[in-house]
C-alpha cells in the first residue's frame, strides 16, 4: 500500500525532509502499525515518533487518531500538537 | 459566510472591516480580533504550516460558527512565515445583526482556531509548545 507521509516542525526537522511517499506490506492497516513499522528502520524515525501520545495525525487533512485506517494512496500528516492563532 | 485566507502577506483591518460591511444594512455589530507577535525588539517569529489542510480547517471552522450562530458575516486570515514583534499574525472579524453573537463566535472561532488549525510557530528558542490551557478553552464549546 503506498502511502504519502508528510512531516511538519519539529518532526520535519528530526527525520531530515518534508516528506516521502512509502509502500507498506499488508501488515500494516493503520497509523499506529505504519508508525511501527518506520520506527524498525532506524535511529531517526525512532526519535521522531518515540512518543505518539505527543504527536497528531491527519488523514487526508482529517485529523485522526493512531487507530484510522489506511487506504491506498491516502495522505498521512505527522506533527506535534498545533500552535497557530 | 465567513471567508477564510491563508497568506504570507500582512492585513488591514480597517480596509477588511469595510470591505465586510460594505452596503449592508442589516450588521448591527462588527467583532474583530487581531493576534499579534509578541517578544522583545528584534525577535523574529516563524509560522509553518499544512496547505490544503490549513485552508480546508479554517473553512470547517468558519462553517460550524455559522451553524451556531445567526451571522451576517466574517473573514478569518491567517499568516505564515517569518514575522517581527508587532506583526498581525490571525484576524477574525465577525458581523451579525446584534453583539452577543459577533463577540460568541468570534471567541469560538479563535478558541477552534488554537487546536485546530494546523499551524506551528517557531522562534529564537526553538518549537513554540502547545499550550493545555488552549484545549480548556476549545472543550467548552463541545
Amino acid at each position: 500500500m503506498n502511502i504519502r507521509l508528510v512531516y511538519f516542525a519539529r518532526v520535519r526537522e528530526t527525520i531530515g525532509k518534508d516528506g516521502e511517499t512509502r509502500e507498506f506490506d499488508s501488515s500494516v492497516t493503520c497509523v499506529a502499525e505504519a508508525l511501527t513499522a518506520l520506527r524498525a528502520e532506524g535511529e531517526t524515525y525512532r526519535i521522531a515518533f518515540q512518543e505518539p501520545e505527543k504527536l497528531r495525525f491527519a488523514l487526508d487533512h482529517q485529523f485522526v487518531d493512531v487507530s484510522a485506517k489506511l487506504h491506498e494512496g491516502a495522505e498521512l500528516g505527522i506533527f506535534p500538537p498545533v500552535t497557530g492563532g | 459566510m465567513i471567508n477564510t485566507r491563508v497568506q504570507a502577506e500582512t492585513f488591514d483591518v480597517a480596509t477588511e472591516s469595510a470591505r465586510l460591511t460594505s452596503g449592508s444594512r442589516d450588521i448591527g455589530a462588527l467583532v474583530s480580533f487581531t493576534g499579534l507577535v509578541r517578544g522583545d525588539a528584534g525577535d523574529t517569529l516563524t509560522l509553518e504550516h499544512y496547505p490544503g489542510m490549513t485552508e480546508r480547517m479554517l473553512q470547517e471552522i468558519a462553517t460550524e460558527a455559522e451553524r451556531r450562530w445567526a451571522l451576517s458575516g466574517g473573514l478569518v486570515v491567517h499568516r505564515y512565515g517569518r514575522l517581527s514583534v508587532g506583526d498581525p499574525i490571525v484576524l477574525v472579524l465577525i458581523a451579525a445583526r446584534h453583539r452577543g453573537e459577533a463577540f460568541e463566535a468570534a471567541n469560538f472561532l479563535m478558541d477552534w482556531l488554537k487546536v485546530k488549525a494546523p499551524f506551528w510557530k517557531k522562534d529564537a528558542d526553538g518549537w513554540v509548545e502547545a499550550q493545555g490551557s488552549d484545549d480548556v478553552a476549545a472543550e467548552r464549546w463541545s
